[in-house]
């Protein structure tokens, strides 16, 4: 019985913290590839939502696993991360992937795309069907 | 990246001129549990009467990466020489309490985890050795993951050819169109591993595939 109280504690105590905090595609691009996984994973292993505009480079992702996979082995309370990398990949038109293209080249980025980090002691799962994005909470 | 790109063309050249004669590397990655050992174990199987690794329905069994050399495949009069390397699932999560589930006592949940977390970046590690990957995904999950998706990109950047396999299609929930619409550029097969179902056609697509190389 006292074991189940504290187990509802420690739950209570990673919602109270949570907060959701936003990198602009300028930020993440003034970052190197180890200053970009480094600040992600600083920010979400303090139990905060990340949310990117942008996205990381796909080796960029993998090393974001493979440095989870590391932290988890020296920390007791992280547990991982949930990953969802969201874009708007319908266009299948020409003239919709150009006028992508042209507003690609002039941000210097693609703005239609969001990057979704979570705490994986927080978010239980980022479930992505095409047309819709859910986030489920622990607790 | 680019310096990648610059070994991966180099590393085509000389597989062209050597194609026939050397074995090629042959990677099985994939999330947990989708049955990548299973398959793995199959196709050593048929073809050395050796299996490669034991099969357990506890995530995150396969911990450490498994291969097995010279495996012949001959399919239709055609032959290949693989070395098959099968990896432990990837993730980007893992929680020693989900082991508990599954009965495991909490002091090896927690060693298993570690060991887990270890195979996961072995696995990432071992992605630029291959020259040919098949990607078992579990065909009655949903394939809009990030995992799969990470996998898959990072592959089409190193470009390393990829077969998917969409497993389980033996159970009721397995459904193939869904996996197909997520990946539409990409050749995709449905086969049960557990039951050997449809492998005429994975060796069919493998064959296919591995003229990319």
């Amino acid at each position: 019985m006292k074991k189940k109280r504290t187990k509802k504690k420690k739950n209570t105590r990673n919602l109270n913290k949570f907060s959701i905090q936003f990198i602009t595609s300028a930020e993440i691009k003034e970052m190197n590839s180890e200053e970009r996984i480094k600040t992600i994973l600083e920010i979400v292993s303090e139990n905060n939502l990340l949310i990117i505009q942008g996205k990381l480079k796909p080796e960029e992702e993998t090393r974001l696993i493979g440095n989870t996979m590391a932290l988890i082995g020296k920390s007791n309370d992280f547990k991982g991360v949930e990953l969802a990398i969201i874009s708007d990949n319908h266009s299948k038109n020409f003239l919709d992937k150009l006028r992508k293209n042209i507003v690609k080249m002039l941000s210097g980025g693609d703005l239609g795309i969001i990057t979704i980090v979570g705490p994986a002691t927080v978010v239980k799962e980022i479930q992505r069907n095409p047309k819709k994005i859910e986030l489920f909470f622990r607790n | 990246m680019p310096i990648k790109i610059v070994q991966n063309f180099f590393k085509r050249i000389f597989n062209n001129l050597f194609k026939n004669r050397r074995e090629i590397k042959l990677g099985f990655y994939g999330p947990t549990n989708a049955g990548k050992t299973s398959l793995a174990n199959r196709i050593c199987k048929d073809f050395t009467g050796e299996e490669i690794g034991e099969v357990s329905k506890i995530p995150h069994h396969t911990r450490n990466i498994q291969f097995k050399e010279k495996v012949e495949i001959d399919y239709k009069g055609k032959k290949m020489t693989f070395k098959i390397v099968d990896t432990p699932g990837i993730a980007t999560k893992i929680d020693y309490e989900d082991f508990l589930k599954y009965k495991v006592k909490k002091k090896e949940a927690k060693s298993r985890a570690k060991e887990a977390t270890q195979g996961v970046i072995e696995s990432i590690k071992w992605l630029d050795d291959m020259d040919l990957v098949v990607i078992v995904l579990d065909a009655t999950k949903n394939p809009y993951n990030q995992v799969n998706i990470t996998i898959i990109g990072n592959l089409a950047a190193r470009k390393i050819p990829v077969l998917i396999v969409a497993n389980k299609i033996d159970l009721k929930k397995a459904d193939i169109k869904k996996i197909e619409a997520a990946f539409p550029e990409y050749d995709i097969v449905g086969i049960s591993a557990k039951y050997g179902k449809n492998l005429e056609e994975f060796y069919e697509s493998l064959f296919r595939v591995s003229k990319k190389i």
